[in-house]
Parts: C-alpha cells; sequence; structure tokens
C-alpha cells in the first residue's frame, strides 16, 4: 500500500469529498492561498476557488457562527480552527448553538458541518497552544468527537464526518502531520464508533486515544520483552464509545490502562474507566488506571514539558504494577 | 470629536533633552539587536519552539513606553519581545525565558508568547491574538477604581482589529472614561494575509464609532509616536482616556521565525522598500546626527556595547540552568 501523510490524508479526504458534494466548503483563517500554517490544506484553493476554501479574519466565533446557519440552510461546512485551544473562543457557537439546535428544533432543524482542529503537547508552544480539549466538547451532548492516530484513520474519519448529519469535531495530532502511514488508493469510510484493535494481547488492556496510541504501542514492546502480553485498542471516536469492544477487551485481559492527552481529571480516561468499573467490574483483577497529561497548563520549558504527558516507558512502568498485582498507592507512575 | 491626523516629527515636543533622544535610539538598537540573537538562536535550534520577530517595528514599542511610568501598565502580543524591552526588561532573563529557564522572567514556564515582567508593569504577551484587551483594560479599570492614575497601553495588531472582544471592551472603556489607550500596530498583515483583505473599512473608524479620539501615526518615526502618546497618556491621568491610536509600521521578518518562503504573500522589493528607506532606527539615527545630538562614532559604539550586552547575555542563558521538575506542579494556584 502506498504511504502518505496524515498532512495529505486529510487534504485527500476534503478534496474527495468537496468533488463529490458541491454544498462543502472550508472556512477559517489562511485556509486558501497560505493552505493553514501546517500547510495541510495546500492545493485546495487552486481546485475549488475562494468560494469555496473562504479565508477569513481573525474572527473564530464569527466565522463559527456563520458556519453553523450555512449548515443549518443546505451548506457542509468545514471549519478550520488552527489550533485546538481557539475553541475557548468558539464555545458558545459550538455547544450552544450548534450542538442543541436538533434537539431544540424537535428533530426538524440540522447542523452538518465539522470542525477541524489539533491536539498535542511537547511542540514547545507553550500554555495556549499545546492543550488538548477534546473531552471538553465530548462533555456536550449533540457533538460527535472523533481522535484519528493516524494518516489512515485521518481520512476516514474525516470522510464519515462530512457526510454525517451532525456536528462533528476532529482532534488531529498536530505532531503526526508529518507522519506518513499506509492508506489505499481506493475510496474508503471509517464508520464512527467502532474501535480498532492495533494489537492483540492477554495480561493487560491498553485503550489509548490519539497522540496516544503510538505511546501504547511502544509500551506493549517494552512489556512483551519482559514477556507481559499487552492487547492495545484505539476507540477511534469517543463519541460515539464501541463500548462493547473495550468491555470485551478488558474482561479477556482483566486490567486496563487508559491512555489520552487530554487533562487527567475529569477527562478521557476517567469516563472510560468508569465504564469499564461499570459493566466489568467483576472480570477485573486490578483497579482500572487513568493515565492524562498532568493537571497542570502546558509549561513552556523543554525540561517541564516533557514531564507532563504520559510516556512509553511510564505506561510500562504502571502497566507492570498492575499485573504484578501491586497497590498503586501513592504517587502514579506518570512520565518515567 | 474625534478626528485623525498624521503626527510627524515636526511636532515632536521641543522639552526633550539629548538623554532622552539617546535613551530612545538605545532601546530601538536593543530591541533589534535582541531580535537578531533571538532569530539566530532559532536558526541554530537552540531555542525551543518559535517566536515572532519584533525588527523593523522599534519606534512603535520605544515611542510608547518613553512616554510611560515604571508603575504604567502595558498589555503585549505573540511579537512581545519589543514591548518587554521597552517597557524596562533586562536582557538575561529575557534570553533565560526564550530558552525556558529557571531564571527567565517566567521561570520558564511561559516562553516567548507569554513573556511578562511584573517588576516593569508589563502585564504579559499573549499567544490568544486580541486576547489581551479585556486584561488591558481591566488593569485601566483597576487604576480608576483604585484612583491611581496610572495609564494601560495595550498594544495588538492590525489582524487584532477582527476579535470581537475589541469591540465589547472599546464601548465599555468609552462608557466609563478609563485610563486606557488602545495601540494598533498596523504592520499590514495578519500572518500570511494583506490588512486589506481582513478589515473592511477604516481602523481608527472602529474607535470613533464609540466617541473614541482616534489617531493615526506614522509608526516608524520615534518622536512621532513619543509625542503624540505623551499627549494622550497626560489626558488619560487626567479622566479623558479612553484614545486610539493606529501606528503604521512593518514587521522584516516572517510572521515568525520559520515562515521564510513568503514571496507568495508579500514581495522581496516592498521587504527591502522598508529596510532601505524606512528604517526607524537609521532615521533616528540621522536625526541625532544631523542635529548634534551624537556623532556616529558615539552611536556605533553604542551598537557595539549592546551587541556585546547581548551576546553575554545569550552565552549566560545558554548555560543556565533548567527548572528543576518539581516546579513542574508548582504555581499552578496562587497561595
Ligand atoms: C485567537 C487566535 N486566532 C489565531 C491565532 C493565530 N495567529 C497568531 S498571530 C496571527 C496574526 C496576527 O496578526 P496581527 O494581529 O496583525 O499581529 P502581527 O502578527 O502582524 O504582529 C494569527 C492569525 C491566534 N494566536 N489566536
Ligand atoms: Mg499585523
Amino acid at each position: 500500500m502506498r504511504e502518505i501523510t496524515l498532512s495529505q490524508a486529510v487534504n485527500e479526504a476534503l478534496a474527495e469529498e468537496m468533488r463529490r458534494d458541491e454544498t462543502v466548503f472550508i472556512i477559517g483563517e489562511d485556509v486558501a492561498e497560505a493552505g493553514t500554517p501546517f500547510k495541510v490544506l495546500s492545493g485546495l484553493v487552486e481546485e475549488f476557488g475562494t468560494a469555496r476554501v473562504v479565508d477569513t479574519p481573525i474572527a473564530e466565533p464569527g466565522f463559527m457562527g456563520i458556519a453553523v446557519g450555512a449548515a443549518m440552510t443546505g451548506s457542509r461546512p468545514v471549519v478550520d480552527l488552527m489550533f485546538g485551544d481557539f475553541i475557548f473562543l468558539i464555545m458558545d457557537q459550538l455547544c450552544n448553538q450548534a450542538a442543541k439546535t436538533h434537539y431544540m428544533s424537535g428533530g426538524k432543524l440540522s447542523v452538518p458541518l465539522v470542525l477541524r482542529t489539533n491536539l498535542g503537547a511537547t511542540r514547545r508552544s507553550a500554555a495556549q497552544h499545546s492543550q488538548s480539549l477534546h473531552a471538553l466538547v465530548a462533555h456536550i451532548p449533540g457533538l460527535k468527537v472523533a481522535l484519528p492516530s493516524s494518516a489512515y484513520e485521518a481520512k476516514g474519519l474525516m470522510k464519515t464526518a462530512i457526510r454525517d448529519n451532525n456536528p462533528v469535531v476532529i482532534f488531529e495530532d498536530k505532531l503526526m502531520y508529518q507522519e506518513k502511514a499506509g492508506v489505499p488508493d481506493e475510496e474508503y469510510l471509517i464508520p464512527f464508533g467502532v474501535a480498532n484493535v492495533k494489537r492483540e494481547g492477554t495480561d493487560i488492556t491498553l485503550i489509548a486515544t490519539s497522540s496516544m496510541v503510538q505511546v501504547a504501542e511502544k509500551a506493549a514492546e517494552i512489556l512483551a520483552a519482559e514477556g507481559i502480553s499487552a492487547e492495545v485498542i484505539d476507540p477511534r471516536t469517543i463519541v460515539p464509545l464501541d463500548e462493547a469492544a473495550l468491555i470485551k477487551s478488558v474482561k479477556k485481559t482483566s486490567r486496563a490502562i487508559v491512555i489520552d492527552e487530554g487533562h487527567q481529571s475529569y477527562g478521557v480516561t476517567s469516563e472510560i474507566a468508569s465504564r469499564l468499573n461499570e459493566k466489568a467490574f467483576y472480570h477485573l483483577d486490578a483497579p482500572v488506571l487513568r493515565m492524562g497529561a498532568m493537571d497542570v497548563p502546558v509549561p513552556f520549558s523543554p525540561a517541564l514539558e516533557d514531564l507532563t504527558v504520559p510516556t512509553p516507558e511510564g505506561v510500562a512502568a504502571n502497566a507492570r504494577k498492575l499485573v504484578a498485582g501491586e497497590m498503586l498507592d501513592g504517587e502514579m507512575i506518570h512520565a518515567a | 470629536m474625534s478626528t485623525s491626523k498624521t503626527k510627524n516629527s515636526a511636532q515632536a515636543s521641543a522639552k526633550h533633552n539629548a538623554e532622552d533622544f539617546l535613551r530612545m535610539y538605545r532601546q530601538m538598537v536593543r530591541i533589534r539587536t535582541f531580535e537578531d540573537n533571538a532569530n539566530q538562536l532559532y536558526l541554530s535550534a537552540k531555542m525551543p519552539g518559535l517566536t515572532h520577530m519584533y525588527s523593523g517595528e522599534e519606534a512603535v514599542a520605544v515611542g510608547i513606553c518613553e512616554a510611560l511610568r515604571v508603575t504604567d501598565k502595558i498589555t503585549s502580543t505573540h511579537r512581545g519581545h519589543g514591548h518587554c524591552v521597552a517597557k524596562g526588561a533586562e536582557f538575561k532573563e529575557m534570553f533565560c525565558e526564550l530558552l525556558g529557564k529557571e531564571e527567565g522572567y517566567c521561570r520558564g514556564k511561559g516562553g516567548s508568547m507569554h513573556i511578562a515582567d511584573q517588576s516593569n508593569g508589563n502585564l504579559g504577551a499573549n499567544a490568544i491574538v486580541g486576547g489581551s484587551m479585556g486584561i488591558a483594560t481591566g488593569a485601566a479599570f483597576t487604576a480608576k477604581l483604585l484612583g491611581k492614575d496610572d495609564v494601560t497601553v495595550c498594544f495588538f495588531g492590525d489582524g487584532a482589529t477582527a476579535q470581537g472582544l475589541m469591540y465589547e471592551v472599546m464601548n465599555m472603556a468609552a462608557l466609563w472614561n478609563l485610563p486606557i489607550i488602545y495601540a494598533c500596530e498596523n504592520n499590514g498583515y495578519s500572518e500570511y494575509t494583506k490588512t486589506a483583505e481582513i478589515a473592511a473599512g477604516s481602523i481608527t473608524g472602529r474607535a470613533e464609532a464609540f466617541g473614541i479620539e482616534a489617531h493615526t501615526v506614522d509608526g516608524q518615526d520615534v518622536l512621532a509616536v513619543n509625542s503624540l502618546t505623551e499627549q494622550l497618556v497626560e489626558r488619560c491621568r487626567k479622566g479623558e482616556g479612553p484614545f486610539f491610536m493606529e501606528l503604521m509600521t512593518y514587521r522584516y521578518h516572517g510572521h515568525h521565525v520559520g515562515d521564510i518562503n513568503r514571496e507568495y504573500y508579500r514581495s522581496k522589493d516592498e521587504e527591502k522598500d522598508w529596510r532601505e528607506n524606512k528604517d526607524p532606527i537609521t532615521q533616528f539615527a540621522r536625526h541625532l546626527t544631523s542635529e548634534g545630538i551624537a556623532t556616529e562614532e558615539e552611536l556605533e559604539a553604542m551598537q557595539a556595547e549592546i551587541k556585546a550586552d547581548a551576546t553575554a547575555a545569550v552565552e549566560y542563558a545558554l548555560k543556565a540552568k533548567y527548572p528543576d521538575a518539581s516546579e513542574v506542579d508548582m504555581h499552578v494556584y496562587a497561595a
């Protein structure tokens, strides 16, 4: 299979959907000629023109609101939000307007829009350009949330998102834009709510999202060398969540760590851990562990920033303890 | 009531003495030198992350900050090194911050985009475009509430005028006569887009709609900027604020240090024209020598001294230590 970057995969998904459906348009800052600061959209304005690849002023609530209205009236906007951190600026339009319109109208109006943005720390971009804020929107009923973990997922999930009749928020890992993965030439879509078992195992389940999938896979390698067999599962969308697949795996392995780059408290890891607790408790041999980003604003200094995100070594260290039946009282090993 | 007018050096107040002029020159050269070193640190991969250079816009920060007291406040932007130097910051602590070292102004936690200098009234750079407009207006609110005569200057770019927050706070500042000056650094570009493509109508007209007196000034002319600011600051202290200034200027580098190939959005000729014909430092040097305030040799000696200072500060910062791991969860909450 050919290999392309995550950035190219997103670009292809958008181009294919824009060719297929003339109501699809892109709106955001420096999306046209500049193709975004990450160059993800390069070439699209040449093919689709400035009427469908729309550059805006730096007015996030404004263009988000325009997208909501456009979506309610027959268009399919793909909103480009340059950094996930800017989601705080558009919260009203996203959460009070887009998320609730279908319900409030008794199912008569709908908001088929995609919000494309990103997550991920360790780019030395400090506290306002490094956050992973997907749990915030996952909390709001009416919004779907996709977290692609490679170029393959990025393309398939984007195409599904554009065809979905609901507001969908896609968070891309900004450190992965230049990473390649196998992506078929033929068209494919990845359905929402279907987890992907990345690696099979029998001793412990590592449930990981987005940027943390690779961390979990590396941890599984480390553990394999020590004779511990870890299963790695990527939910791919956290709303809807493929609860059945996660529960099935945990029933098999009897142990689990949930790893996600959002802040640990009140986050994605807590939600998944508590569902496992509710639905697989009698199959568990150890408490389900959460590993999120440390509950601190992302520090600039490399010496501090690297401590805030789970690492393969940290995951492996915790897994080792769980498998050995040791209690994790006191300090959780974060980024060993 | 509110008219836009362009000021120039001819109107500069005569009360400045040679010392003031030389300090303004020194501060502009310090900013340029700081940025040259920061750029070098980036190019040699010694600086983590990205940074936005202020080179070319020095007369704006210096002309304004030289009209302020230490107790007056400023808020800054992602392009914030110039404001920080102009408000009185030291090279050593600044370079330490850019490199994420413990001795930096923010103990390495903020970096280039969040550099702040509490001791000199710099409430901080901001990585959210327009994000400091509320903060600046709040600082002016404090001054009024506590009966102080402090003035706040809110620096922001032309691109930031697209943010709704600006209109909300200008409305309140005007309603409540807050002692604030909104200083729009119009460098012609919002990231990779020309200002004309992102701002409909006039920039000063936005403030005037709220009854705020607005001025347009040549941001490459440090004396013009300084004399206008001095007048507005005095009037703010008397309760006549708020005011709005649009400062016409230019950034020499890319949007950030990594923005190297930029001919698709602006021409090399345009860049060359600003550098060669409108440079704030060269223009002011010419003024100083022609007025007999300093000789070329004296100015060169000053530049050399500043260069040596910067080199020493960079060397210090490169060797300085990173914050201890225990700092990572410190300062999340105030005691
Ligand atoms: C809310 C928000 N949107 C977008 C960005 C990305 N961004 C950073 S600087 C910038 C351009 C700012 O232009 P301007 O205000 O004119 O300042 P300049 O860079 O020209 O000094 C943009 C779009 C951001 N940091 N914050
Ligand atoms: Mg600008």
